[in-house]
């Protein structure tokens, strides 16, 4: 019977040539961008190196000073005074890093042989290292003793080693960024541009800035990273920072006397402009992935309706088949089971052409070089999770009507009448 | 009311034929209803048909013809009465139930054939079997094939129904009428859409089913047609008047 079902499928699917399109094209596209955005999301957010480590980090990604009359408002990345002296040592991390904001004035020239070649220069101390797990190609990090000695060496990238070095070894070689000289002590592979906390192009130690300001200010350029024991001292740590802030000793108390910030994680403090959350209050995660699975859901609707219209019109006009079916012996139920047969059909052949689509999509988007260094990956559980949904709406959209069909007296089903 | 007999004779033609009642209507009403509008479609409908016999209904357009042929065929569920099929009083049956009695004890011929263009016509004969279980896919085609063989269309297995006459494809309707061999063999207008010759044809094919067994109900317009069966019921207005 099934074979029978399959055929007459098949058939129907290639007679309503437009319908078939239209219930595809839903199915895959629906999916495709599904698939698109997770992956997206799982590039920025997800746990892969160097950020491994992600479900025991948390970081200090701004602050904001605040003038007593609240009228005026500094807003920036926390400076090195700030959390050199009064972030240090909270309970429960077991490594606190400090490094300078890529995007925040990282950007960089130099200039070989008459060319010029931009790169982007990150600032950190030899604890990045500990906290990072990089994948080295050659030698390894700078560590805590170069950033207290000031010593000029730098991890480069393997892009930036093929354009400074041709891609030979670039170990113990030199190269000139921004006017200063590094001596090249690692080569890692290169961290994709979207992981806004690691990546850079070359590394180098906090000591090495061209000025000394900036053991001076409390806003301005760094990120602190905290890498916790465990998760669950993630609200100890979040509470201490709190209480330091407190603690701040402004300037001139009189322009700015208090600091607003807190230690969280990089999808709380992203997740703040899609809340509308304020940065004097904490993130709200929870209505984040609210507004996230809503859209989501959202957006697999509209298909999941057009799709709904579509098998209506498309069962309905098959009234008389339904007729001949009963008027031969077949029951209710074995007709809803034909038309579910049919949809689940319908929605695995678009689920299949859905996920040829997404990874041609995705190749695509990692070889236009739009986000450097990126490698969109296929996530094969949301996938299953994506197709489980577009089968679970196949069905839905084909057992109303079906149903609505089969329980037509066949008399009226032979008419082609389908009420 | 038409008492039950249990007796057997001998047709003509030599085949053993009970004359136990295959189909039995007791006061049988259909009355469609509309907001405002009540049409009765049939009245009072008290019927026999003993098995092995070949009758046809006559009737003018909107006498209830069909409407009669489908409560007998359990396509249509009558107002009031009862109507009994080899002796199984189905009024009270459930849609699972009167699926199975379609099944098992009765055929259908349609005017318009009523088979499905997207299969083949071997597909098409197969599609009663599909619904029987216990019968495997090589079983089904066996069956389909013969059935085939039967109306003569042996050469057509695996062509579809747009490249066929319709006289062809009122055969392939035929065979897949007598697929699963059922003792009742209901047609509406069995000719109606075809030619005299291909109609005489038809009905050749039917009294043959008929000389070998088949209760045939079988409704008409074409006195010429209903003359050939063993009796003819006529209505007017949705009332039996013969």
């Amino acid at each position: 019977m099934l074979k029978n079902y399959l055929k007459i499928a098949f058939k129907v699917f290639l007679r309503r040539k437009f319908f078939t399109f239209i219930s595809l094209f839903a199915i895959s596209f629906t999916l495709v961008v599904l698939m698109v955005a997770v992956s997206f999301l799982d590039h920025v957010f997800g746990a892969q190196p160097p950020e491994t480590k992600l479900d025991r980090t948390i970081g200090v990604f701004h602050l904001q000073m605040k003038s007593p009359d609240d009228n005026n408002t500094w807003s920036s990345p926390g400076g090195y005074k700030f959390f050199d002296r009064y972030a240090r040592n909270l309970p429960g991390v077991e490594i606190m890093s400090l490094l300078t904001d890529t995007f925040d004035g990282g950007k960089v020239y130099s200039y070989l042989d008459g060319n010029k070649i931009e790169s982007y220069l990150k600032h950190t101390d030899g604890e990045f290292w500990r906290i990072m797990e990089f994948t080295f190609l050659e030698g390894g990090p700078f560590t805590s003793d170069d950033e207290k000695n000031a010593n000029f060496v730098a991890v480069i990238n393997e892009a930036t080693r093929k354009k400074f070095f041709d891609g030979q070894s670039a170990l113990g070689r030199t190269l000139e960024v921004d006017g200063q000289r590094f001596r090249v002590v690692g080569v890692v592979a290169n961290v994709p541009y979207l992981r806004t906390i690691p990546f850079a192009d070359i590394w180098v130690p906090i000591s090495t800035m061209k000025t000394q300001a900036y053991k001076n200010q409390l806003l301005g350029g760094f990120n602190a990273l905290f890498l916790a024991r465990s998760k669950a001292d993630f609200p100890m740590i979040k509470e201490e920072f709190q209480s330091r802030l407190k603690q701040v000793e402004f300037d001139d108390p009189k322009e700015y006397n208090r600091m607003i910030g807190y230690a969280e994680t990089l999808f709380e403090f992203m997740s703040r402009p899609l809340t509308n959350s304020r940065q004097e209050e904490p993130a709200k995660v929870g209505r984040a992935l609210a507004t996230i699975f809503i859209i989501m859901i959202l957006f697999m609707l509209l298909p999941a309706i057009n799709l709904v219209n579509i098998n209506i019109s498309r069962i309905m006009e098959r009234a008389s088949e339904i007729g001949v079916r009963k008027a031969f012996g077949a029951s209710s139920w074995t007709l809803v089971g034909q038309f579910i047969v049919e949809n689940v059909l319908l929605s695995l052949i678009g689920g299949a052409i859905g996920f040829v689509l997404s990874r041609f999509v995705l190749r695509a988007i990692t070889e236009s070089g739009f986000f450097p260094y990126a490698d969109f990956q296929l996530n094969y559980r949301v996938f299953l999770y994506g197709l489980a949904v577009a089968v679970f709406f196949g069905l839905m959209s084909g057992v109303y009507p079906a149903w609505k069909m089969s329980r037509l007296h066949p008399a009226d089903a032979l008419k082609g009448v389908a009420r | 009311m038409t008492s039950q007999a249990t007796a057997s004779t001998t047709s003509a033609n030599g085949a053993q034929t009970s004359t136990a009642n295959m189909i039995q209507l007791e006061g049988i009403e259909k009355v469609y209803r509309t907001d405002r509008i009540e049409t009765v479609a049939l009245s009072d409908i008290n019927l026999s048909v003993r098995a092995g016999e070949f009758i046809s209904i006559m009737g003018p357009s909107g006498s209830g013809k069909s409407t009669l042929l489908n409560v007998i065929g359990l396509l249509d569920v009558p107002t009031g009465g009862k109507v009994s099929v080899n002796s199984k009083p189905v009024t009270s049956y459930g849609d699972k139930h009167l699926a199975r009695v379609r099944n098992e004890e009765i055929g259908f011929v349609f005017q318009t054939f009523h088979l499905i263009n997207d299969l083949s016509v071997v597909d098409n004969v197969e599609i009663p079997l599909l619904y029987r279980k216990g019968l495997s896919g090589a079983e089904r085609r066996k069956l389909a094939l013969r059935a085939l063989d039967r109306v003569g269309l042996h050469a057509r297995v695996h062509h579809f129904p747009s490249q066929l006459s319709g006289g062809q494809q009122q055969r392939v309707a035929i065979a897949r009428a007598i697929v699963g061999n059922p003792r009742i063999l209901l047609a509406d207008e069995p000719t109606g859409n075809l030619d005299s010759q291909m109609g005489d044809e038809i009905m050749g094919v039917l009294k043959g089913l008929n000389d070998d067994g088949a209760t045939i109900v079988m409704v008409t317009h074409d006195p010429r047609q209903s003359e050939k069966t063993e009796r003819i019921v006529r209505l007017f207005d949705g009332r039996q008047v013969s």
